[in-house]
C-alpha cells in the first residue's frame, strides 16, 4: 500500500513499512547514520539520523521508524542538526583527541560527522576510559577508547560471519566491546575476516600494520626481498588515487611495486592457476576413489579457522590444498630461490593481500617448514595505498610494466578467484578437461557468478551429473552446513569464502567499499575474463614447466610436501 | 565426567534461549558464582555464543564472575547511605582491599559487592559482612573493621 508522506516540504510516495530513511534515501536525501548498516534490521542506538516529524513534533529515528500516512518531516531543520551536533559532541566527549595520530584518519565517519555539523571546539569535557588496546590477535587490532559503541562490529560478525567473537560487555558508561572473559582477541573465536574493520566508523579496529618491517627489509642489502599480489588487489586500488572503480590496474601495479624496491613481482594468480591443478586433481581422485565428499575449498583463511572451531565435523571435507598465496611462498622460498642462486634466508617473501586473515594465515605453525616461513609477511590493499602514497608514486603517471616470469604468466580463470565463484569456476574447468579431454562449452559456469550470498548449480561431466555450491559470507556457509549435517548428498564440490561478495569484498579492502565498488571489481573480473585468451588453468605454459621442471604432477609426493597442508579442531571459546 | 553444572543444565530443555537468564540465576545459587565452564557449558545448551552470555552476565549487577571471599561485604548505596557517605566508603574499601566491587581479594578472604537499600537507613552509611551489621561507617573506621576479621581469621589458623 502506498502512502502519502512531506519530506522537507515536498511530496513524496512511500510503501507502507518502509523505514524513513529508507524514503530519504531513495529521494537523494542524505541523513547521517553511525550505527546503521544497510539491510540490516535497524539498531537505533546512536540516535545520528534523527528527524522532525512536524505533524506530531516528535524527533524520531529515521532507520527505525515506519513510515505513517501523514507524517511531516524535516530532515535539516535546525532542531535536527543542533541534535546532531550535541550527539557527535557527546561521542567526542570521552574520545582520544588523536586524529592526526590515527589509523583512520581521513577515513573516519565520527571525524567527517564532526566537521559536516561543524563541531569547532570540545563544549563537554571528559576523559577516555583509559580501556587497554588489544594487540593479541595476528591479524586485528582493538583500541576500545576509540569505539563509540554504534555495534556495527558486534552485528556483522554475529549475523553476516555467524562467529559473534565479540559482544558489548558491562552496562551503562562502563560499556566496552569485548570478547567472552574480555580476554584477547587471540584466544577467542574470532576468524580474522576483518568485516569488523570495514564497518567499524572510527580507529577503534583496525589491521595489524606491517609497514615497518617491509621497509627494513627492503632497505636491508642482504635481503632480497619479493612480492606477490593476489588476484583482487589490481582491480581494487583505482579509486583510491582518483580513477573509475573497478579499473585494472595490474600492469601499472607492477611497475609501482618496483618502484617500491621490491627485487621480484609475482601475481599470486599464478599460483592460483597452481590451487586448481592440485584442487581440480584431488577433486577427481575424491570422486573416483570414494573419498569424502563434497570436498570443500580451503583459499580463504577465514573460513578455515571459522571450519576448525564451528565444524569440526567437516575438516575431512576441506580440500588439503594450501591456499595460492601459500602455495607461491613455497614455491618462492624453494624452486625460485634455487633457480636464481638465492639462500633461502635471505629471501623475504611478501604478499598483499585484500585480507586480514591471511596475516593470521601466514604465521600459522603449518606453514612453516624447517625454520622458514612461506610468507614472511602479509600487507593488506589498505597497506600498500598508504605505502604507495608514502613514498610519492603518482599511479597516473607510471608506465605499466610486466610481472616477473616464471611464477608470473597466469589464466583468465585464476584472476577469478577474487570473486565468489571464481574458484569454482576455475576448478570445474579444468576438471571437466582433465575428465573428458574437452574444454567446457564457452569455458562459463553463469550460475554461479555474481554476488548472491548463495549460488548452486549442476554441471554435467560425462555421465556424472556435479552438483556444486557456492557461498559467501560464513552466515550462508553455516546454512549450507546444516543442510549437509541434516542429509543433503548432493553436492560434490562447495566454495566457501569469508567475505561477502568474496575477495574483492575481503576485510583488508579499502575503506568505503560499497555495494557499487564490488559491482565494478566484479565486472571488471569478468570482462577480462572475456577478453585473455588464456582462460584455462591447465593451459598456463608456466604451471606446465613448473610440474615438468620441480613438482612431477599434480598430487606428486613434491606437490603434497609443499602446496598441501592439514587441519587440526581449534579449542576456543565459541 | 558429569559436573554439577551438567546435572542442572539436564533439567532445561536445549536450544530454549529465553531460560538463559534463570539458568545462570540457577548456576549461581548453586555454585555461589559463574564459573568459565557455566558460560561454556550454557552457550552449548542453549546455542548462545559465550560472547552473548558473558555480555548478558556483565550487565547485570546480579551475577558474580568469581566466587566470593570469605567475608563478603556487601555495601548499601541506598539514598540514605548515600547522603551520610557511602561513596567514599566504598572507594577506600575498594582502595584497602586493592579490589572493585563486585570482586574478590587475591587471597579469597574479603569481596565486595555493592547493594542497593538493605532497610538499616538509621544505621546508614551501612555495611554487612557475612550477615553482621557496621553501622554508621567511616573511611575511617573501615580499616579496623577488616582487621577484626583478619585477626579472627589467623586466631582461627
Amino acid at each position: 500500500m502506498s502512502l502519502n508522506i512531506e519530506v522537507n516540504n515536498k511530496q513524496v510516495e512511500a510503501q507502507q513499512g518502509e523505514m524513513i530513511l529508507d524514503v530519504l534515501e531513495r529521494n537523494g536525501i542524505k541523513v547521517p547514520t553511525l550505527c546503521h548498516i544497510k539491510d540490516f534490521f535497524p539498531s537505533g542506538a546512536c540516535r545520528m539520523c534523527v528527524v522532525e516529524d512536524e505533524r506530531s513534533g516528535r524527533m524520531i529515528t529515521a532507520c527505525s521508524y515506519p513510515i505513517e500516512e501523514g507524517m511531516k518531516i524535516k530532515t535539516h531543520s535546525p532542531k535536527v542538526v543542533e541534535s546532531r551536533k550535541t550527539i557527535v559532541e557527546l561521542l567526542l566527549a570521552n574520545h582520544p583527541d588523536d586524529c592526526l595520530y590515527c589509523v583512520r584518519n581521513g577515513h573516519c565517519d565520527l571525524q567527517d560527522l564532526s566537521k559536516d555539523l561543524n563541531v569547532t571546539e570540545r563544549r563537554i569535557a571528559g576523559k577516555p576510559n583509559g580501556t587497554p588496546q588489544d594487540f593479541s590477535s595476528s591479524a586485528i587490532s582493538r583500541d576500545p577508547d576509540k569505539c563509540i559503541l554504534c555495534g556495527r562490529c558486534v552485528r556483522i560478525c554475529e549475523q553476516t560471519m555467524g562467529v559473534s567473537a565479540i559482544d558489548f560487555i558491562n552496562r551503562g558508561s562502563e560499556t566496552v566491546i569485548g570478547t567472552t572473559f574480555d580476554k584477547g582477541l587471540n584466544t577467542s573465536s574470532c576468524v580474522n575476516c576483518g568485516q569488523c574493520i570495514n564497518v567499524c566508523p572510527t580507529g577503534a579496529l583496525h589491521e595489524k600494520p606491517h609497514y615497518n618491517e617491509i621497509r627494513d627489509a627492503i632497505n636491508d642489502p642482504e635481503k632480497t626481498v619479493v612480492v606477490q599480489y593476489a588476484p583482487a588487489i589490481s582491480i581494487s586500488l583505482a579509486e583510491e588515487f582518483g580513477l573509475e572503480p573497478g579499473k585494472d590496474l595490474n600492469g601499472v601495479l607492477n611497475a609501482a611495486l618496483r618502484k617500491l624496491g621490491f627485487n621480484f613481482v609475482f601475481d599470486t594468480t599464478f599460483s592460483a592457476d597452481l590451487t586448481i591443478m592440485e584442487e581440480a586433481s584431488e577433486l577427481i581422485e575424491r570422486v573416483s576413489t570414494g573419498g569424502t565428499l563434497p570436498m570443500i575449498t580451503s583459499c580463504c583463511p577465514g573460513w578455515i579457522k571459522y571450519a576448525e572451531e564451528f565444524a569440526p565435523d567437516f575438516l575431512g571435507n576441506l580440500s588439503s590444498c594450501k591456499s595460492p598465496m601459500q602455495m607461491l611462498g613455497a614455491v618462492i622460498k624453494t624452486h625460485f630461490a634455487e633457480q636464481s642462486n638465492i639462500k633461502k634466508e635471505e629471501l623475504y617473501s611478501v604478499a598483499i593481500m585484500p585480507c586480514t586473515a591471511k596475516k593470521f594465515e601466514a604465521q600459522r605453525d603449518e606453514m612453516t617448514r624447517n625454520g622458514i616461513t612461506d610468507i614472511d609477511v602479509v600487507l593488506t590493499t589498505r597497506e600498500l595505498i598508504n605505502y604507495i602514497k608514502l613514498s610519492g608514486l603518482d599511479l597516473s603517471k607510471i608506465e605499466p610494466e610486466m610481472v616477473d616470469s616464471p611464477l608470473g604468466v597466469r589464466s583468465t580463470a585464476g584472476k577469478l578467484f577474487g570473486v565468489s565463484g571464481g574458484v569454482m569456476e576455475a576448478a570445474v574447468r579444468t576438471a571437466y578437461y582433465k575428465l573428458t579431454g574437452e574444454e567446457l562449452l564457452n569455458f562459463q559456469v553463469p550460475e554461479i557468478r555474481g554476488l548472491n550470498g548463495r549460488k548452486e548449480t549442476k554441471i554435467k561431466i560425462n555421465d556424472l551429473e556435479v552438483g556444486v555450491a557456492v557461498v559467501n559470507s560464513l552466515a550462508k556457509a553455516k546454512e549450507l552446513l546444516d543442510e549437509i549435517r541434516e542429509g543433503r548428498n548432493d553436492l560434490h564440490f562447495i566454495e566457501v569464502m569469508a567475505c561477502p561478495g568474496g575477495c574483492i569484498g575481503g576485510g583488508g579492502q579499502p575503506f568505503n567499499t560499497d555495494e557499487d565498488a564490488l559491482k565494478a571489481r566484479a565486472k571488471t573480473l569478468y570482462s577480462i575474463d572475456d577478453r585473455d585468451s588464456l582462460k584455462v588453468s591447465h593451459k598456463n605454459p608456466e604451471i606446465i614447466e613448473l610440474y615438468k621442471d620441480f613438482l612431477g604432477e599434480p598430487l606428486s609426493h613434491k606437490s603434497h610436501d609443499l602446496l598441501h597442508t592439514k587441519y587440526c579442531k581449534r579449542d576456543v571459546l565459541l | 565426567m558429569k559436573t554439577r553444572i551438567d546435572e542442572y543444565l539436564a533439567e532445561f530443555p536445549k536450544n530454549k534461549q529465553e531460560s538463559l537468564i534463570p539458568i545462570l540465576q540457577g548456576i549461581q545459587e548453586q555454585e555461589g558464582y559463574l564459573p568459565e565452564e557455566a558460560f561454556v557449558k550454557v552457550g552449548q545448551h542453549l546455542s548462545i555464543p559465550t560472547s552473548k552470555i558473558f555480555g548478558v552476565a556483565t550487565f547485570y549487577n546480579q551475577f558474580r564472575l568469581e566466587p566470593n571471599g570469605k567475608y563478603h561485604v556487601q555495601v548499601c548505596r541506598g539514598t540514605a547511605c548515600h547522603v551520610l557517605g557511602s561513596a567514599t566508603v566504598l572507594e577506600e574499601m575498594e582502595k584497602q582491599l586493592k579490589i572493585k566491587a563486585g570482586s574478590t581479594t587475591k587471597d579469597g578472604l574479603f569481596s565486595i559487592e555493592v547493594v542497593a537499600c538493605i532497610g538499616a537507613c538509621g544505621l546508614a552509611p551501612v555495611i554487612c559482612i557475612n550477615g553482621d551489621f557496621h553501622a554508621k561507617v567511616t573511611p575511617e573506621s573501615i580499616e579496623e573493621i577488616f582487621n577484626q576479621y583478619r585477626n579472627q581469621e589467623e586466631s582461627n589458623d
